[in-house]
């Protein structure tokens, strides 16, 4: 049988010079002088190829809120904003903290095959806070889980943790936390500041953020292992995770596209869209952000994609769920926030949104260079384009996004994962 | 206007008209005949969240004597203990044609929702919203406060009033804030750190920890509600503590100018912020406040639903 091969036509790899990049097997088999390769053609002249991006912080919701996404949903979603892989939170119902639902987020992914999904591990039983999950039942299982949160919710107990990050050791695994400290938490509503005292509604300070980092960093160094920080939003944290990074300490840090985008401001609608954890910040965070995210102090984008029913949304402010839609916005967020400011350029986008992220999770087969021999999941994307958000035409079965109505720049074309087109000119290929 | 959800939304103009409104109203309800044909035919609906028998009753007598049809709707239970959802109430009140919605919500921002989320099309107005506002409050303590300190007209110019005691979860406290500030008057807040909020020195006031240095430059004194519940939160150590440093009792009295009054929104709790016989004292008006309440919410009903144009300059 005649080997088929896949000629992505005239594309510029991190936007540099334009080449044929000839995809069989599943690998990159040759990168040609642009028009001269021969195979099954994808036009792609004047766009640019990227390593398909890695999202190590996603909501599916599957099992148990399918009304909300579901793993073909969501990896839908996913292939559409770019993505080769995703990384699947815990807090399902039931929680995945053991091998049996690890193993079927896994299946799920696996049988939808338009993105990797990589199941996140609990790091306690049920979320809870008090006994660890059986965190190297799941590392052993078909699902190979590498990562462990209890995102949602913190590991607040200093020995859980502590017993975490060194339990893990063996396995060679993260444990990715969600940093707030519940008692400085309570019932909080959005970012502490001038404008939660105004309008009443409960602060949620950088100091309950920040003050669990400085804690977990010191306790990665104690007992040597890996700490990745889940959603950085304050200035104050990117000050915290420097200043460990540059003592050595196994630290890696994430941060949203809505956090490097938007501010509080947007809170005094009350409008529940922009109702998320950890809250929206000041412009000077956001500022913070974008500059730790350049700099490397913050590892990479990743989108906390939080899908929730319209119900839950389209009611008061206390009473809605919080999170944000990212999948399919996540990469104009990033041309709109890091491109066109100038604070990255392709390849080192193309590191906070693949290189990097796949090192944290473990994401084998993703995050590679695009050179022969790497395998073939690259994002194909229209730096120049412009859309304008309409949630009700999302993959995703939510419409919690807070950019609708909003023209952003640069457009997903086509997405190869494996080799074999998940995306060709924007829509699902198949 | 169209809808009263934050005092912050009155400009020194539109809340003089209030006022203004809310004194001839009261002049006439003085008479044997209380009622007026204004709002005949109009429906305002009292959506209460929240227990609240006198704000309730004072928005109803306020719609009764407009000869209004009220409808109290007691909804326990919002959609946070999984009753039945803001929304589907809204949608209710709408398909039943009401023409004014007075919403007390524990939520802060449940009214600006109903007002802006198109679910409803007539007029909202906040009667308390969680830790965020009452304006309605606001309106009646600066009327009262304009009728014994100006003569019951014109703005509170150089009027300078303390607000004592839980400002960090008093929606009274922002409202008075922002409205005593726009009619020209000097607001202090006073209250152990705790119970100020995040940001407070950004507000359009003084700020003080000490009750005893704030009393004798003062022409009015609020005092607040204090939960005791809010010891177990760690806000202050001890009841007795708190009425001790920021409770206003008969020494304290003595520290006011002669000409001073004391103001509370209610309910009290007597020997907690306030002792008895400062509540019963002549200089209290705490009376005066409950009986102008139902004069400024008549105003506020009859400039929303019949009197002020755009404009804000429909006379009476």
């Amino acid at each position: 049988m005649p080997q088929v091969k896949t000629v992505l036509r005239g594309v510029r790899p991190y936007g540099e010079d334009p080449v044929d990049i000839v995809v069989a097997a599943g690998v990159i088999a040759e990168i040609a002088a642009a028009g001269s390769a021969a195979g099954r053609v994808i036009e792609a002249s004047g766009l640019i190829a990227l390593p398909g991006f890695v999202d190590i912080h996603t909501h599916l919701r599957e099992p148990g809120r399918e009304d909300a996404e579901t793993v073909e949903t969501g990896s839908r979603a996913a292939a559409l904003g770019g993505f080769t892989a995703v990384f699947a939170m815990a807090n399902t119902s039931p929680v995945a903290d053991t091998a049996g639902v690890v193993e079927q987020v896994w299946h799920l992914g696996k049988a939808t095959g338009l993105v990797d999904v990589f199941p996140v591990g609990a790091v306690t039983v049920g979320l809870g806070g008090e006994q660890l999950a059986e965190l190297g039942a799941m590392a052993t299982s078909a699902a190979q889980v590498r990562m462990f949160s209890d995102d949602g919710k913190c590991v607040h107990d200093a020995a859980i943790m502590r017993r975490a990050l060194e339990y893990v050791k063996a396995f060679d695994g993260v444990i990715a936390q969600h940093a707030q400290e519940p008692r400085l938490t309570v019932d909080a509503q959005m970012n502490e500041g001038v404008l939660s005292g105004q309008l009443g509604l409960t602060g949620w300070p950088g100091v309950a953020e920040e003050s669990i980092i400085a804690r977990d960093v010191l306790l990665a160094e104690h007992v040597d292992s890996r700490l990745h920080v889940c959603h950085v939003s304050t200035a104050g944290s990117v000050e915290v995770i420097k200043w460990a990074k540059s003592r050595g300490i196994k630290v890696t840090a994430e941060v949203t596209p809505h956090h490097l985008l938007l501010t509080e401001d947007l809170v005094a609608s009350y409008d529940p869209v922009y109702k998320v954890n950890p809250p929206l910040r000041t412009s000077a965070d956001v500022t913070a952000l974008r500059a730790a995210l350049a700099a490397g102090t913050i590892d990479a984008i990743a989108t906390d994609h939080a899908p929730h029913p319209h119900e839950d949304k389209d009611c008061e402010w206390a009473a809605a769920a919080f999170g944000m839609l990212g999948l399919q916005t996540a990469f104009s967020i990033a041309v709109l926030t890091m491109i066109n400011s100038g604070l990255l350029d392709w390849r080192a986008l193309a590191d906070r949104m693949s290189v990097r992220p796949a090192r944290i999770g473990r994401a084998h087969g993703h995050g590679h260079e695009l050179k022969v021999g790497a395998p073939a999941n690259i994002c194909v994307v229209d730096p120049g384009a412009s859309w304008v958000v309409e949630p009700a035409t999302f993959a995703s079965k939510s419409r919690n996004s807070p950019y609708s109505g909003m023209t952003l720049p640069g457009k997903v074309i086509h997405v190869l994962k494996a080799g074999k087109p998940t995306v060709e000119g924007g829509d699902l290929a198949c | 206007m169209r809808h009263l959800l934050s005092a912050g939304d009155l400009d020194v103009d539109s809340a003089c008209l209030i006022l203004d409104t809310a004194a001839q109203l009261a002049s006439v309800t003085d008479r044997t005949v209380k009622k007026f044909p204004t709002l005949r035919g109009r429906t305002v609906v009292n959506l209460f969240f929240e227990d609240s028998t006198r704000t309730r009753i004072s928005f109803e007598i306020a719609a009764k004597r407009l000869s209004a049809d009220v409808i109290n709707f007691a909804a326990k239970g919002s959609s946070v203990s999984k009753g039945e959802s803001l929304k589907d109430t809204a949608l209710t009140l709408e398909a039943v044609g009401a023409d004014a919605v007075v919403i007390r919500h524990g939520s802060s921002g449940a009214p600006h929702r109903l007002a802006t989320a198109g679910w409803i099309q007539g007029s909202v107005i906040n009667a308390g919203d969680g830790t965020h506002e009452h304006p309605t409050q606001a309106l009646l303590d600066a009327f009262t406060i304009r009728h014994h300190l100006r003569d019951g007209t014109g703005d509170l110019a150089g009027v300078r009033v303390a607000i004592v005691g839980d400002i960090l979860h008093s929606r009274v406290a922002r409202s008075n804030v922002l409205l005593l500030r726009t009619l020209g008057a000097y607001v202090t807040v006073v209250a152990p750190p705790t119970l100020l909020p995040y940001g407070v020195s950004q507000w359009p006031c003084a700020v003080s920890y000490d009750l005893d240095e704030v009393l004798p430059h003062v022409d009015a004194v609020m005092m607040l509600r204090v939960q005791s519940e809010r010891m177990h939160a760690a806000y202050f150590p001890s009841v007795n503590e708190y009425s001790r440093r920021y409770g206003l009792d008969v020494r304290r009295m003595g520290l006011l100018p002669p000409h001073a009054i004391v103001l509370h929104p209610g309910p009290m709790n007597r020997g907690m912020e306030i002792s008895a016989d400062v509540a019963d004292g002549e200089r209290a008006v705490m009376v005066e406040q409950v009986a102008n309440g139902v004069s400024i919410r008549m105003a506020v009903l009859y400039l929303l639903l019949g009197g002020m144009a755009d404009d804000g300059k429909k006379e009476i």
